[in-house]
This record gives C-alpha cells, sequence and structure tokens, in this order.
C-alpha cells in the first residue's frame, strides 16, 4: 500500500512537471502570441485549395477519358471549364503573392497577425 | 495496487480537466506556452490511462480476486488468454479500454498533426480533453474497476460464450471504431471552433476515419463468426441492438467516407460532412451506451444502471453544443458550388449517404422503439427480424447497384451516349446472370434473385474499371502487365482500394443472400444408429461422448456425413457444462465445403439421459463468402490506408507555398 502511494505520487509530480514544462524552458519568452495564419496567408489557403482541387479534377478527368469511363463528348465539355477554374486559382493566387512581396517591400509594411 | 490504479484514473481526470480547461483559454486568448502545456496535460493522460490499464492486467494475471472486478470476471480454471480478455469483458474494464484508446488516439493525432495544422490542432485538444474528462469521471466516481473487497478462495468466472477466440479480438475493434470516431469529430469541432473550416480537418483525420470505419466493419464481422459458431442458433446476425449499436456509427461513416470526396472534388456537402460527423460520433456514444447500461433488455435495468444516465447525458451535451456550433458557422461552411445535374457521381454518392442513412434511422428507430413503448405503455414492443429484412431489401439493394453505378459516372453530369457505352458491358452481364440464375431456379427468393443480379452488375464495373485503368497505365509507359496494375493502384489508393472494399460488400451480399434466402432446414430427434436427411446430405447419428475439459464438461454427439454414395467423415455437435459458471452452452458442428462455400451445419439442441438426441441441421450455401468478404475488406482498407508518398508531398509543398513554415 505504502510503495502504490509512493508511485501514485511519483506519477502526480511527474504529471505536473510535464504540463509546467512550457514554462519552465521559456520562462520569459520573446513573444507568447499563438501562429496563427493571417488574414492574407488564410486566403493564400483558400487559394491553393482551389487550384490542387481544379488540378486533381483535371488529372482524374483525364485519365477517366483515356479509360473510357468518360466519353469524347463530356471530356470536351468539362475539360475547358476545369482549365478555367485552375487557371484563375493560379492568377489570384500570383496577384496574392504579388502584394504580400510589395507589402513585405515597404518600409513601413507590417504583418498582420 | 489498487491504490496505483485509482491514483492513475484521478491524475487522468485531473489532466482531462487541465487540457479542456488551460486549452480552452489557450486557444481563446491566443497564448502559445499554455496551448503547448494543455498538449502535454492531453498526452501524460494517455501515459497515466496506461498505468491504470496495466495494473488491472496485472491484477487479472495475478487472480487477485481482491479487486471486484477480477473476482466478478475472471476464475482460477479461467485459461490465460480469456482472463486477459476480461480486461474489457466487464462494464469497468471496456470503459478503461475506452479512455486508454481515446487518449493514445488523441495523443497520436495531436503529435501528427500539430506541425502543419497548429491553429487548427489548439482547438481539437480542448475537444479531446472534453470526452477524455467524461469517461475519466465515470470510471473515477461512478464505474472503478479498482474497488476492493476481502478476497475469495476463486472467482465467479467469464460467461462460456464469450471464452471463444473470436471474443479475444471482436470488441477490441470495435472499441477501436467507437473510440476512433472520435477523431474526426474532435477536428470537425475543433475546425468549428476555429472558424477554421478550409479543408485541413478533413487531410488531418481522413486515414483515422478510415480507420475507425476499417476497425468497426471488421470487429462487426469478427462478431457475426463468433455469433456463427458459439451462439448456436443457426444464424450469424441476429438484428440485435448490441449488433445494431455497431452498425449505425458503420453506416455512418461510410455515408461519410462517401460525401467528403464531393467535399473534397467539388467543394460541396460541408454542413453535411460536419453533420455526418457528429452523428457518427453520437451514435458510437449511445453504442456504448446501449452495450453498457443494460437499457437494451428492459427499460427497468436502465434505472438500476450506474452509467446510463451520465451516458444519456454526455450524449444530449454533445449533440446540443455541436449542433449550437454548427449553426453558429453556417455562413463559413456554405458551399461555393452546387449540385449540376442528378446523373452525375456526385449525385450517386448523394443518393448512397440518403439510403445509408435512412437504413441507419430504421434500425434506431427499431433499437429506440422497444424502450419507448416501455416508457410509454408500460409494456416492450419489439420489431422483429421482418422489420430489419424490410428496411434491408428496401435500402440495401438499391445501395449495391449504386456501388456499380456511381464509380462509371462521370463527376459533374454526364451524358446519355457516354452512359450507355458506359453500362453496356455491367448491364448484359446482369441480365444473363439473372436470367441464368432465374433458369436454375434461384426465383424461389426474388430479393436473392435482385441481389445476385445486382451483385454481378457491380462485379463487372469492378473488373471493368481496373480493366480499363490497368490498360490505360499500360499506354502511359508501364513496362509490363503487373506493372501497370500495381502502378494503377499505387496512384490512387483510394479510388482502388475502395473498389476492392465494394468486392467485398459483394461478396457479403451474396453470402447473406445465398445462405438466407436458399437455406434449408431439417429437424429430427435421433437414437443411435438412426439418420436423417436435409438438402443432399444424409446424417447417422452414431455415439455420444463425455469428456473433461479444463473447465467444462464437453458432450458430444458423433455424426456420419455423407452425400450420395461419397463418405464426408465425422461430425461432432453438443454442449459444453460449465462448473464454476454453472452454465451450459451449444456447441455446434459445421462441415464447410471450401469449392462451394456451404456449410453444413448441426445443432444437438437437446440430449436426452438415454442418449436421444433432437437435432436442428442447417445446409447454407454461400454462407462462407461472407468470411471471405471479411478478408477482402481487410485487404481493400489497408490498401486505402497505405501511406501515400505523393500525397505527403503534395500536403508539404502546399504548406511551403504559403510561405508557413511547417514547425514554425
Amino acid at each position: 500500500m505504502t510503495l502504490a502511494l509512493a508511485l501514485a505520487a511519483l506519477l502526480a509530480v511527474a504529471c505536473v512537471v510535464a504540463v509546467a514544462l512550457p514554462f519552465l524552458r521559456e520562462p520569459e519568452p520573446i513573444s507568447d502570441a499563438l501562429d496563427e495564419l493571417d488574414p492574407g496567408e488564410r486566403r493564400r489557403l483558400e487559394l491553393v485549395e482551389a487550384r490542387d482541387r481544379a488540378l486533381a479534377a483535371l488529372k482524374e478527368l483525364e485519365f477517366d477519358h483515356r479509360t473510357g469511363t468518360v466519353s469524347d463528348e463530356d471530356y470536351r465539355a468539362f475539360v475547358g471549364p476545369l482549365r478555367r477554374e485552375a487557371a484563375s486559382a493560379l492568377q489570384e493566387l500570383e496577384r496574392e503573392r504579388a502584394g504580400e512581396i510589395e507589402m513585405e517591400g515597404r518600409p513601413t509594411g507590417e504583418r498582420t497577425s | 495496487m489498487a491504490e496505483l490504479g485509482r491514483a492513475a484514473l484521478v491524475v487522468t481526470l485531473g489532466l482531462s480537466v487541465y487540457a479542456l480547461v488551460a486549452g480552452a483559454f489557450a486557444a481563446h486568448l491566443g497564448r502559445r506556452r499554455l496551448a503547448l502545456s494543455a498538449q502535454n496535460a492531453l498526452l501524460a493522460a494517455f501515459a497515466t490511462t496506461l498505468i491504470a490499464s496495466a495494473v488491472l492486467v496485472s491484477a487479472l494475471l495475478r487472480n487477485d480476486f481482491s479487486f471486484v472486478y477480477v473476482a466478478r470476471t475472471t476464475s482460477q480454471a479461467l485459461p490465460t488468454a480469456y482472463t486477459i480478455s476480461a480486461f474489457w469483458g466487464g462494464q469497468e474494464g471496456s470503459l478503461l479500454l475506452w479512455l486508454l484508446v481515446l487518449t493514445g488516439f488523441a495523443a497520436a493525432a495531436v503529435r501528427l498533426n500539430r506541425g502543419w495544422a497548429r491553429d487548427l490542432i489548439v482547438w481539437v485538444v480542448p475537444v479531446f480533453a472534453a470526452v477524455s474528462v467524461f469517461f475519466a469521471f465515470v470510471l473515477v466516481a461512478v464505474a472503478s474497476p479498482f474497488a476492493t473487497q476481502a478476497a475469495p478462495l476463486d472467482g465467479a468466472g467469464m460467461t462460456p460464450s464469450l471464452q471463444n477466440p473470436y471474443m479475444l479480438a471482436h470488441p477490441v475493434f470495435l472499441y477501436l471504431g467507437y473510440v476512433g470516431l472520435t477523431v474526426p469529430f474532435a477536428f470537425a469541432m475543433g475546425a468549428l471552433l476555429s472558424g477554421r473550416t478550409d479543408e485541413r480537418w478533413l487531410v488531418a483525420t481522413r486515414r483515422w476515419t478510415l480507420v475507425a470505419w476499417a476497425a468497426l466493419g471488421f470487429g462487426q464481422l469478427l462478431g457475426s463468426k463468433w455469433a456463427y459458431e458459439e451462439v448456436g442458433w443457426g444464424g450469424y446476425y441476429a438484428w440485435d441492438p448490441v449488433e445494431n449499436a455497431a452498425l449505425m456509427p458503420w453506416l455512418v461513416a461510410t455515408a461519410f467516407l462517401h460525401s467528403v470526396m464531393i467535399q473534397e472534388k467539388r467543394g460541396m456537402l460541408r454542413i453535411w460532412n460536419v453533420l455526418l460527423v457528429l452523428l457518427a460520433f453520437s451514435l458510437s456514444l449511445f453504442g456504448t451506451f446501449l452495450t453498457r447500461s443494460g437499457v437494451v433488455n428492459s427499460i427497468h435495468s436502465f434505472t438500476q444502471s450506474s452509467i446510463g444516465p451520465w451516458f444519456l447525458a454526455f450524449i444530449g451535451v454533445v449533440v446540443t453544443v455541436s449542433l449550437a456550433l454548427v449553426f453558429w458557422r453556417l455562413p463559413k461552411l456554405r458551399s461555393p458550388t452546387k449540385l449540376e445535374s442528378v446523373v452525375s457521381r456526385e449525385a450517386a454518392f448523394l443518393y448512397n449517404n440518403l439510403l445509408l442513412l435512412a437504413l441507419c434511422l430504421t434500425i434506431f428507430w427499431g433499437v429506440v422503439y422497444p424502450l419507448l413503448s416501455e416508457a410509454l405503455r408500460g409494456e416492450a414492443v419489439v420489431l422483429g427480424r421482418e422489420y430489419y429484412d424490410f428496411f434491408l431489401r428496401i435500402f440495401g439493394l438499391p445501395l449495391l447497384l449504386l456501388m456499380g453505378i456511381g464509380p462509371l459516372i462521370a463527376w459533374r453530369r454526364a451524358s446519355l451516349r457516354s452512359l450507355l457505352t458506359t453500362f453496356r458491358w455491367p448491364t448484359g452481364v446482369a441480365l444473363v446472370a439473372g436470367v441464368a440464375l432465374l433458369a436454375l431456379g434461384a426465383g424461389s427468393s426474388i430479393p436473392g434473385l435482385i441481389a445476385y443480379t445486382f451483385a454481378a452488375f457491380v462485379i463487372t464495373t469492378i473488373l471493368l474499371e481496373f480493366g480499363r485503368g490497368t490498360r490505360a497505365r499500360k499506354a502511359l509507359g508501364a513496362t509490363s502487365w503487373p506493372g501497370a496494375f500495381s502502378s494503377l493502384i499505387a496512384r490512387n489508393r483510394r479510388r482502388y482500394g475502395g473498389y476492392v472494399v465494394h468486392a467485398a460488400i459483394v461478396l457479403l451480399a451474396i453470402g447473406v443472400a445465398g445462405s438466407s434466402a436458399f437455406d434449408t432446414v431439417a429437424e429430427a430427434k435421433l437414437e443411435r444408429g438412426q439418420s436423417m436427411e436435409v438438402g443432399d446430405y444424409r446424417l447417422e447419428y452414431r455415439a455420444l461422448d463425455e469428456r473433461i475439459a479444463a473447465n467444462a464438461t464437453e458432450i458430444r454427439a458423433e455424426l456420419a456425413v455423407s452425400r450420395g454414395d461419397r463418405d464426408l467423415g465425422t461430425l461432432e455437435a453438443g454442449k459444453n457444462a460449465y462448473t464454476i459458471e454453472d452454465q451450459v452452452s451449444n456447441e455446434v458442428g459445421i462441415r464447410s465445403d471450401p469449392l462451394t462455400g456451404e456449410d453444413l451445419f448441426v445443432i444437438a439442441e437437446q440430449i436426452d439421459p438415454d442418449g436421444t438426441v433432437y437435432f436442428r441441421v442447417f445446409v447454407k450455401p454461400l454462407v462462407n463468402l461472407i468470411w471471405i468478404a471479411g478478408l477482402v475488406f481487410l485487404l481493400g482498407s489497408l490498401i486505402t490506408l497505405w501511406p501515400d508518398a505523393r500525397e505527403q508531398r503534395r500536403l508539404v509543398e502546399r504548406t511551403r507555398e504559403l510561405g508557413v513554415p511547417a514547425t514554425r
């Protein structure tokens, strides 16, 4: 019983240390703010997802056309809009990136956080 | 050592409460160190639960009957494997297993994803912690596995029907499935809380959902095999509430795995997907509640149950809070795209979802109806096999057909000409199969005939997809046909692994239809030397033996089996009398035909003192396809789950493109 209680006390102490570890490692951090995506990064994430979705759909369409699951007629009907979707996401992504670079280049420019 | 077990659980509860409160504050106030501290608490909770589990396993192995739990679920004579399985054989132990798997999955999910989805993870931690708080609280305050007593000389033993090899694995797989559904739930709620409703929560939970779904599906098949061999009533699925408890979340998870593809490919069904995740998790809690509260036997046992009200309250809180979150985030969940045509792959997936949900809800109604009728009218009205079989046919047969239609229709919309070309072969094969089966006499069961015809349709589509895909890969530069085949699967594991799972479901459908719609049964009371006939088989009752095993007395009737002039050997069926448990179990005799998949299934229903035996014998065509389906299901699941290096590279590339270091 005594051994069990001693082990239990040891366990509790170990857990307290584990929980306190981030504070023990960095007692006075330069910044304690969470790393979060800023609005620009979030917008870029949405565009990257839209671009990847369109590119994946294009790839699948090409393969399904090759296997015969998608007919020539359907392929012609879908390939154009999908390419436009991917191109539009790419262009917008480029614009966002250019805007970001421009912001970072300005001497007074600050990242939102 | 019970004190150590109790203390470990109390520490787990404290850590979980801390992870919940500190995690929520850290996420809300944006405090990095506090968020890391909450994550550490969750990881430590896994370690402390592991220690509590080790204490219980050690007590079981030492036959330490001073633990009430050990004395109630084991005995000195119980073989070691079943002694270990007693860990999840009783209520308190199984809840501890829930907590162990939960904290283990939570720790792994947080560790694996905190690098690339850190802003999402900070909100996921308090959700995991909230679920952990509930289970740790129940184990500490309501149903402790570490209650002690003055040790009796021997334990009460284990229920005989649980002393079966399948019971060593079946509950573990079910629990991996039930608890695994917490991961997509925690990430979905984390996404709603944080407002990060982008695709990352789906990417982070894709494999977890597949693991949970595969474990739940495989666990149910193991349970069916156990029921078939051990329970000894001649079937493998009785629509028992506890069986249904596992089937319902599996059906909803199946719906989610299909509808999530629509969100990934088309950006649609965002609200629907979150609701499916919520429903699957709530049903997994409901399943644990049904299995563990005793409510399914009688509504009165519910009032006697110590954990039932706690579970119901927790399910109520989960559903209310989750729905409130969904309503709060509705504007962020609206889809940018709409369904373009009712004849498209996404539409087929949507029909599949509606049918799966309809089947799940009818089963749910069947489970709760006896409880409601007893509560309202004082008499439990049980909806029988006919109710479930009717809805299985109504929803299951169209589902089977959709498994063949969905993969062959294009995304967005398909033209009539394209449909005619694509479905020419599968329709032709299905019609030929249907007519041939009708000519062979399969028309005695119309649902069975339809199931076989649809199965032929689906199998043809699967073979066509693999055949055409392999040909296309070969044309794209693969050096050999086997190389083209493996490259086809490696480049799209989810799609082609999914087809293997579809093949498993077809095998299952054929096995179920064959063994239930076209089976034969005969009954006879035989004295030694007498015989009976069933189907093409002839069985002669030859002898009755009694022998002493480790923890039971075995009585076996020996039967000589023949078909026409061919001697097929002998078969034994009888009963086991368990002394310590004071129970008798049916031990059936099964002769499987590996070529036809047929079983001869013998039950010795009653053994009289003069040696006369009342036999019930079934001939079950194709029943072994059900167990083969289990292995194919496992293979398909493994293909879909296998790590995909291309996908990993894509994710890393995406993070790099955003200019966000993966572990900043």
